[in-house]
């Protein structure tokens, strides 16, 4: 399921057809992206995807079964993983343990054989940019983990690498730190002017630092769009549910629109032929809380989260599986037992088409009370 | 994950290096012959003469007897030891002198020890080795009852204390079945250990009651009859027996031990 | 009424806590202090007493002993014994280590395997495998046999009884002693710190030489821990493959305790053993405290 958004810049790295297997086990199959210069990038998908496999496979740590890995247009998997242009920060950080501050960044141009003086100097320089250097002297033992990250950056990107991988790079801080890293890493990105990608399954940092993401889910690439893309027109069900909350309407195309059982008619317009399986996708903040009546449906508020500046609010509507998830401004004063109207923006709902298979359809047919309107796709 | 390449070579090396001569015996122990140079035919009528044998036999009893019991009290002092240290202190000091037994040369123990029974003007005898044999086996069951403390889930423990269980009642209900591999695990090892001792056995062993060890130093010394190749793939076997059988032991107590839990509602 | 018993890793008082220890510590500790310390601090104590005229023990400081054992005679005997010791060490080394290593890189089912392999040979008597060396090295003995059967000599190499020949019974001995640490440390080492080193650009040799090597160091140590002092204090392979032709520390030691039955000098020489033996141990434990610290920084970040 690919959604190819136009490349801004001239591809830097282009992955084309690649496929990954261990013995029976698919870990990626038939990826193909391209990431721009001076781009952040980043792999977004649950544990299992392939996401790591796939950064490791740029790396050199693991050899596609079939494929190609070009980067400036030459074969990357022809290089042995020491030779590439590309430089990692790994998860754990990898720090050499018995190494200080300043060997484990200078590690790299030393393994090039540049010589001591630029070497030093190149160190100080990249250890100032990382807003430790003071610490160069110090082993990773000593230092706290956003210190230890900031180190690893640094030796990641001293040799000025084409492409700099990062692996989870945020998963190991605790949430302060985290949002701190995530405006450094943003930053530091736009000082040096390199490429980042970054490997997350936390769609929030994805969707917050990169330029553009792409969306990976058992070995399979979703979608590859803008954050922004990803977030209102989701091409496939599985990033409708990944992305941000939604509330998912499963329904057929009709002529006029959408029907989704328990709901009247969507005035909704999507590519997708009619008489097609489909999902419909609502985002809580496009749905209204109206008086009884006044809306499209009506339903009993069952759950309600203030969560300070907006509200998080759960609407049972008899004949719907599932209770609507609706977002609406702390102004609000709906209570649990209100009963309310559902009013929606139906310009802003996407209709993607349902790809679960007969049996998953099937069994959110038997959810919802029997409709019209069913047509065997 | 690297490939072996080049390490191939010095890999083989050792495996012929430390077989060669193993082999060799082994194979001599079916010479049909009393040259230990000489092949002359496959037999295996150096077994029955080993049976035979008087002072080997003699040999063979006063070591299981050493062995025996030397297992049974390093396996107590051991494991309780091991407790001892996990439970009540920080580990360092207390576990290096715990430990240290282990590390020193076996020639030390062995006239430290002859010197302790001299001083005191006791005799020697199989008791004197039991003692000593005790003294460097319990380090060992230590080691390996500590090394299996620190993968235990102390929560067991506490859980068992909240329910109100006493101390002893943990201890014997909770801690020692999750231990039971450790310590079977070491008992075995403690017992393989002495039974091979020679060098401490050869101090502090009377003349009269030689172990197994020392049996076979004085017909090597003395007169090498190819029954000792007999003697040899017979200790051999009985090794590997006990080795396979101490890992497959551990291993089978450790999955129905999991099983268990899981299925507990 | 409630009786507080002490809950394992709660802090409490100090003396409910040692009252607890007790039954645990308690035997083991006092047994080990009779038949471990005692016994060590009394050869030491040896040392600086003299030899009675039948053998027994004359209540007399004296220095003696340690004057006698700068005899040129027992000096070349120590230097000799540290020479050999240390030859056997390093062979060990050479040939362990890439066993070691080569060992690491196996699939988990050969891994177990190999490891066992390299233990069995030790599950076999101690005295059986120094005599199958004397059936190696005779002159009638199986590699002169081979040797000339397969005609690369006419006359037998004298083998026995030779200073190399105790070298190689000894290395054989206690080679898998220097395998096992080695192994250990070198599987429990970081598999992302090689990918590290390689993703900056260094070699394959090069990673060995920066990251692999100097983070096994723990246990080259340990290693040479387990073989060094053991091959210097073994007399079994000197008298029987050395033919008594190679004296070392261990042998003397012996012949002063049960032949020439002076205890004390036989002490003074075990105190070099010891000496040894601590100086091994303390270099050891300070190399492992360095590089601890670092395997606690990847516990804590990715809590494996």
């Amino acid at each position: 399921m690919n959604t190819p958004t136009p490349t801004p810049a001239a591809p830097l790295l282009q992955v084309r057809a690649m496929n990954h297997s261990y013995g029976d086990v698919v870990a990626l199959a038939g990826i193909d992206l391209e990431i721009a210069d001076n781009e952040f990038f980043a792999l977004l998908g649950p544990s299992g995807c392939g996401k790591t496999t796939l950064l490791r496979s740029i790396a050199g740590f693991e050899t596609p079964t079939s494929g190609e890995i070009l980067l400036d247009g030459a074969d990357l998997t022809a290089m042995p993983a020491h030779k590439r242009p590309v430089n990692m920060m790994f998860q754990s950080y990898a720090l050499f343990p018995h190494m200080t501050v300043e060997a484990n960044v200078a590690y790299g141009l030393e393994s090039e054989g540049v010589g001591k003086a630029e070497v030093k100097r190149r160190v100080a320089e990249t250890l100032d940019t990382v807003g430790l250097a003071s610490f160069a002297k110090r082993r990773p033992a000593k230092l706290s983990g956003g210190q230890r990250q900031r180190v690893a950056l640094a030796r990641a990107i001293i040799k000025r690498p084409r492409l700099l991988l990062l692996d989870e790079p945020l998963s190991a801080l605790d949430r302060k730190v985290r949002a701190e890293m995530q405006l450094e890493l943003k930053r530091l990105q736009h000082e040096v002017g390199m490429t980042f990608v970054v490997v997350t399954h936390d769609q929030e940092e994805a969707m917050s630092m990169a330029d553009r993401v792409a969306v990976l889910n058992r070995g399979s690439l979703e979608q590859l769009d803008t954050p922004e893309g990803l977030y209102s027109r989701p091409a496939t069900r599985f990033v409708a549910d990944f992305i941000g909350t939604a509330n998912l309407l499963d329904g057929t195309v009709t002529t006029d629109g959408f029907a989704a059982p328990g709901w009247p008619l969507l005035a909704v317009v999507s590519a997708l032929p009619v008489g097609a399986a489909g999902t419909a996708v609502l985002r809580p903040e496009d749905v209204a809380i109206v008086a009884e009546g006044a809306g499209l449906v009506d339903g009993v508020v069952v759950d309600a989260f203030f969560l300070g500046g907006s509200s998080t609010l759960s609407i049972e509507v008899p004949g719907l599986g599932r209770p609507v998830t609706a977002t609406v401004h702390a102004a609000s004063t709906a209570r649990r037992g209100d009963r309310v109207g559902l009013r929606i923006d139906q310009s802003r709902v996407v209709v993607v088409p349902d790809d679960r298979g007969p049996v998953a359809s099937a069994v959110s047919e038997k959810a919802a009370v029997p409709s019209s309107a069913q047509a065997a796709s | 994950m690297p490939k072996l390449g080049l390490l191939r070579l010095p890999l083989w090396l050792t495996y012929v290096f430390l077989y060669l001569p193993i082999l060799v015996v082994v194979i001599l122990s079916f010479n049909d012959s009393e040259s230990l140079f000489v092949w002359k035919g496959f037999s295996l009528r150096w077994y029955p003469e080993l049976f035979a044998d008087s002072a080997v036999m003699a040999g063979l009893r006063n070591t299981v007897i050493v062995a025996t019991t030397a297992t049974v009290l390093a396996t107590v002092l051991g494991t309780l030891m091991a407790v001892g240290i996990h439970r009540y202190t920080k580990g360092g000091l207390v576990r290096a002198f715990a430990i240290a037994p282990a590390l020193l040369p076996d020639l030390l123990l062995g006239i430290g020890i002859l010197s302790v029974f001299s001083l005191l003007g006791l005799t020697l005898g199989l008791h004197s080795v039991i003692m000593a044999h005790t003294v460097f086996a319990m380090a060992f069951v230590t080691a390996i009852v500590l090394a299996r403390l620190a993968h235990l889930d102390p929560s067991l423990e506490e859980a068992s204390r909240d329910l109100g269980a006493t101390a002893s009642r943990t201890f014997f209900r909770v801690t020692l079945p999750q231990l039971a591999p450790g310590i079977v695990a070491g008992a075995l090892l403690a017992f393989t250990l002495s039974l091979d001792e020679f060098v401490i056995a050869f101090f502090t062993s009377a003349p009269t009651t030689p172990t197994l060890p020392i049996t076979i130093y004085s017909m090597v010394r003395f007169g090498v009859t190819p029954e000792i190749n007999a003697l040899a793939t017979v200790l051999l076997l009985v090794s590997v027996v006990t080795v396979i059988g101490a890992q497959r032991l551990t291993r089978t107590t450790d999955t129905t031990r999991t099983t268990d839990t899981t299925e507990a509602p | 009424m409630t009786t507080t018993t002490p809950v394992p890793g709660t802090p409490r008082r100090r003396g409910r806590r040692g009252l607890a220890a007790l039954p645990f510590l308690g035997p083991g500790g006092l047994y080990l202090a009779a038949l471990f310390v005692v016994p060590l601090v009394l050869i030491t104590s040896y040392a600086f007493f003299q030899r009675g005229r039948f053998g027994g023990i004359v209540w007399e400081l004296t220095l003696d002993n340690f004057v006698r054992l700068i005899d040129p005679l027992y000096l070349g005997v120590v230097a000799n014994s540290l020479k050999v010791g240390l030859v056997v060490t390093l062979l060990a080394l050479l040939i362990g280590y890439p066993t070691a290593l080569a060992i690491t890189r196996l699939s988990p089912k050969w891994r177990t395997i190999a490891l066992v392999a390299v233990l069995l040979p030790f599950w076999t008597n101690f005295l059986v495998r120094t005599y199958a060396w004397i059936l190696l090295f005779n002159n009638a003995g199986w590699i002169n046999q081979a040797l000339q059967g397969l005609g690369i000599i006419d006359e037998p190499i004298p083998m026995l009884y030779t200073e190399p020949a105790v070298v190689v019974g000894l290395l054989y001995m206690y080679l898998p002693l220097m395998i096992l640490p080695l192994y250990s440390s070198l599987a429990s080492r970081d598999p992302q710190l090689g990918e590290a080193a390689t993703n900056l650009g260094a070699s394959p040799f090069r990673v060995f030489r920066t990251v692999t090597l100097p983070l096994s160091l723990p246990g080259v140590l340990t290693g040479c821990v387990f073989v060094f002092v053991p091959a210097m204090s073994n007399f079994i392979i000197p008298e029987l493959i050395g033919g008594g032709k190679t004296v070392l520390i261990g042998n003397l030691i012996r012949d002063q305790f049960l032949k020439a039955r002076d205890w004390p000098f036989g002490s003074t020489l075990a105190l070099v053993l010891t000496i040894s033996l601590v100086v091994l141990l303390v270099a050891q434990a300070a190399v492992s405290r360095r590089l601890n610290e670092g395997k606690r920084i990847r516990k804590a970040v990715t809590g494996a």
